[in-house]
């Protein structure tokens, strides 16, 4: 195998986007005119780091850049400039360039120059001793006074020497028997498997090639000599070679040890194997795929066999086609070592490819350096590690009790299972684990953005963080990251009043705004306070009775008026910023949480602050659920949405409007929704008094279902009805229980909202597909 | 698409090979002897068949030369899997003309190693 350098590439990333957020966080803590001696240090680190990186890979622009940065730091630490807000937010804003331009380098996209030109003048604009080169070792670029980047739009990524194994070069000289074929063998197919182990060329031997009117199809005539350089041993080659060893002359010699030299083939981004050097000519790449032309390559030709740049590829995938479709063209173009990407790019017809990258680079959010990989603490897979040893112990004793199986062994068949099953259980409970992260991922965004926005608008806010380390699933996390902006947005916009309006309130000046997350049974509770004006319900009822959404005679409570809030197209803002008031609304965060399974609620005083509080399950993969029987179907519910199950009093029951029924419980009347009715199921039971009635609740909301009977409760692996079917009112997805037969799972706010229609009149029935067949969720 | 006829006696064998092929996106048929592998090979031509050695009614051996003399299997690949590790049994498979072999319990990565190799 060539030397991977991508992996190191993809870490350099990484960690340097990691480091930047560092800096940005050190940064946001210095203050005007104190000088702190740590803080300077640890952001000048990050800037040395990143520059020293990038030196490695090539990035010159990056190095470049960091090289200013960090002479400007360089000169806060010796104290010849003090801190000025001006500095802060022009580190700040070199911080964000480097981002975009790391990200830009690691998805292999384009980005914007002027951003970086502009920011890399302010920052030499503030060094106090005029700006003098980067070490002339370290790049040979060369650049004036005003620093402007003249490097094409994409740089290519390039690999350089940093893990080394000793690459060996064997000659391999295969004289396969006439009748190889007729074993259903392929030299071609053992030289792909060779291929695989590192760079192959290939010479082919036709002198035993008759003409060809003697020649008979089915015979092989060609002897082969390869070249393979490999860091792979020569029993790798043998095994390759196993099936054919009898019958076939094989030979195979060491030629040398070689130090692969990765500095020559580095330097494009078409990873090293998959261009053969230059003074091979005619040379053709040979993909896996297309491997059936072996007829066709005529001898003498050598062919340089490798795997293919998409396997280990380090590009996102949306850019791989126009990738793999630059190798296509490899083999009509002439492409040299040195020619840069971007001209490779720009030849034939990958431009359209190009546009359309450049076209999704131009929309790259800055913050949205979302990462498809995570970081997973090493006591989680420790732990994973430990709980397959014990699995493989398990399954080791299984064995050993199947074999020779004997009546009197039934005891120790039993532990073995229910020592699998606490493995099972430890073990999806660690691989879930695994997907939580600590909500700082989320959090640690908004002191950079509670700092530029208190800018923009004027106001003094100090952000206070707590509970960080709560974790969530990843998606959760993921998809919570823009309700929590939006609502951090809000209250900063329309909580937090300007400085002046908060003195004359016997406020303090510095506005307070806190998130705040923790654990809550099964829960986690995110809120988002802000001690400024509090929401005014006198403004919300004057505006919900202009959008005619009440009555000036009805009775409203304040939760209802709360309510309005989440309501598209309401804001109370007198005028619309350019912070808030527009775009995304409430109605979208409340949909976005309630997509999640989770809750919002709102509580608010006027001038002291509003409160909203965000609930969220721990996981969108499991639920424990609650098994219900209805006729011969078995659904479940979510156990958190249960209230109380209970047999109903016929005395209790109510019947409005002579078709609705609901049930007197302690004061309160709820309605009852028949499943059976509903989802027009035979059953036996159809007595309220035989069965069982579950009161559910969801956004505040009761109801009674009417079930057969209760089941068991257990965790449930959640299936999406979704993507294997379609969506069903009332059904939020589906599961696979023990015996195989599929369940399907309530959707409780759903099911209430069916049931206000229903009680209207009672359709015969809700078309609802009955599972047979689990392979349907599969 | 590439289909393989997978051929084994033992259930158990026989899920866990459809399990590594199918979930390295290979189109799968089994059977549970020589006899069925052989109707069922001769009702479509597979691209690859993988049989175990020994099987009641047909074994491996036999249904390979019953196979190697069908013309749309003389020069397909036939791998054998075998757990006898002697060499009078390859000595046997390769005067079968058979591809290759794999032994069992076999090795998900080297099965699928072998199956690319013979598939290309």
């Amino acid at each position: 195998m060539p030397i991977d350098m991508t992996e190191v590439r993809q870490l350099f990333f990484e960690e340097s986007l990691e480091s930047l957020d560092l800096m940005e966080a050190n940064l946001l803590d210095m203050t005007v005119g104190e000088s702190d001696k740590e803080l300077i240090n640890s952001i000048f680190r990050v800037a040395h780091s990143i520059k020293g990186g990038a030196g490695i890979f090539k990035f010159e622009n990056v190095v470049h850049f960091a090289h200013i940065a960090e002479t400007l730091l360089g000169e806060i630490r010796s104290n010849e400039q003090s801190i000025s807000q001006n500095i802060i937010n022009t580190l700040l804003d070199a911080v964000d360039v480097l981002r975009m331009v790391l990200i830009a380098l690691r998805d292999a996209h384009s980005y914007n120059e002027n951003l970086v030109n502009q920011c890399q003048a302010n920052l030499i604009q503030l060094l106090k001793k005029p700006f003098c080169e980067v070490d002339t070792t370290a790049i040979n670029q060369t650049t004036t006074e005003t620093a402007v980047i003249t490097t094409p739009v994409i740089t290519a990524p390039s690999s350089a020497p940093v893990v080394i194994k000793p690459q060996k070069q064997w000659k391999i000289n295969f004289h396969p028997h006439a009748q190889i074929f007729q074993t259903g063998n392929d030299p071609l197919n053992l030289f792909m498997a060779l291929a695989e182990l590192g760079e192959l060329t290939i010479h082919v031997d036709t002198g035993d090639l008759p003409s060809l009117e003697h020649l008979t199809p089915q015979q092989c005539y060609l002897a082969w000599e390869l070249l393979l350089t490999t860091d792979a041993d020569k029993s790798a080659i043998e095994e390759v070679f196993e099936w054919v060893l009898e019958e076939s002359q094989l030979n195979i010699e060491l030629l040398n040890t070689v130090i692969a030299n990765t500095a020559t083939e580095a330097d494009s981004i078409i990873t090293d194997s998959t261009i053969s050097s230059p003074e091979l000519v005619p040379q053709i790449v040979i993909h896996n795929e297309n491997n059936e032309n072996t007829a066709n390559i005529s001898p003498s030709e050598n062919i340089t066999l490798s795997t293919t740049c998409t396997e280990n590829s380090p590009l996102e995938p949306a850019s791989i086609p126009a990738f793999s479709e630059q190798s296509t063209t490899s083999q009509t173009h002439e492409i040299t070592n040195d020619l840069p990407v971007t001209e490779i790019l720009n030849s034939g017809k990958i431009t359209e490819h190009t546009d359309e990258v450049h076209h999704r680079t131009v929309h790259t959010n800055l913050l949205a350096g979302e990462a498809t990989s995570i970081r997973v603490n090493i006591d989680k897979i420790d732990e994973l590690i430990n709980i397959v040893g014990e699995l493989v112990i398990t399954q080791s004793m299984l064995d050993q009790i199947s074999q020779n199986f004997e009546l009197k062994k039934l005891n120790q068949l039993r532990d073995g299972l229910a020592q699998l099953e606490r493995n099972t259980r430890e073990l999806q409970d660690s691989i879930m684990r695994i997907r939580m992260l600590p909500i700082s991922y989320s959090f640690n965004r908004f002191p950079r953005l509670v700092h530029d926005l208190s800018v923009t608008l004027g106001k003094k806010v100090e952000l206070r963080l707590s509970g960080e380390s709560t974790e969530l699933d990843k998606t959760v996390l993921e998809k919570m990251s823009d309700p929590l902006v939006h609502l951090v947005r809000n209250a900063l916009d329309h909580g937090i009043e300007p400085p002046e309006e908060r003195l004359a309130k016997g406020k303090l000046e510095y506005g307070i705004l806190s998130l705040h997350a923790y654990h809550q049974g099964g829960t986690i509770i995110i809120q988002i306070s802000d001690d400024g004006g509090g929401i005014d319900l006198n403004k919300i009822y004057q505006k919900a009775l202009v959008m005619n959404l009440l009555k000036p005679t009805e009775a409203v409570t304040e939760e209802q008026l709360y309510e309005f809030i989440f309501h598209a197209g309401f804001s109370t803002a007198q005028q619309v910023s350019d912070v808030s008031g527009r775009g995304v609304g409430m109605d979208v965060v409340r949909r976005n949480i309630r997509s999640l399974g989770g809750a919002i609620e709102v509580s608010s005083k006027i001038n002291q602050g509003t409160t909203f509080t965000i609930r969220l399950p721990l996981t969108l993969a499991i639920l424990d659920g609650q098994l219900v029987r209805v006729g011969e179907q078995i659904y479940i519910l979510s156990l958190l949405s249960i209230i109380e199950s209970l047999r109903l009093l016929p005395s209790q029951i109510n019947l409005l409007a002579g078709k609705a029924e609901v049930y007197h419980l302690r004061n309160e009347y709820i309605p009852i929704v028949r499943l059976y009715r509903l989802f027009n199921i035979e059953t036996p039971i159809r007595n309220l008094e035989d069965g069982l009635i579950v009161i559910v609740e969801g956004e505040g909301q009761k109801i009674g279902l009417f079930v057969d009977e209760l089941l068991s409760q257990q965790q449930i692996v959640i299936k999406s009805l979704e993507t294997n079917y379609k969506q069903v009112a009332g059904i939020s997805g589906a599961t696979i229980l023990g015996d195989g037969s599929v369940a399907l799972i309530l959707d409780v706010i759903s099911l209430i909202k069916l049931s206000q229609q229903k009680t209207i009149h009672y359709p015969h029935s809700t078309a609802l597909p009955t599972f047979t067949n689990p392979s349907m969720l599969n | 698409m590439t289909t393989i006829l997978v051929s084994d006696d033992s259930h158990a064998m026989l899920q866990m090979l459809t399990f590594v092929l199918q979930s390295a996106g290979y189109e799968l048929q089994t059977a549970n002897n020589g006899k069925d592998a052989l109707k069922l090979a001769q009702q479509q031509t597979f691209d690859l068949i993988i049989t175990d050695f020994n099987m009641p009614d047909l074994d491996g051996l036999s249904l390979l030369r019953l196979l190697r003399a069908m013309p749309q299997y003389q020069f397909k690949p036939i791998l054998l899997l075998t757990t006898e590790t002697d060499p009078a049994i390859k000595q046997a498979a390769r005067e079968a003309k058979a591809t290759g072999w794999v032994n069992k319990p076999f090795d998900p990565d080297k099965l699928l190693a072998a199956v690319k190799k013979v598939l290309g």
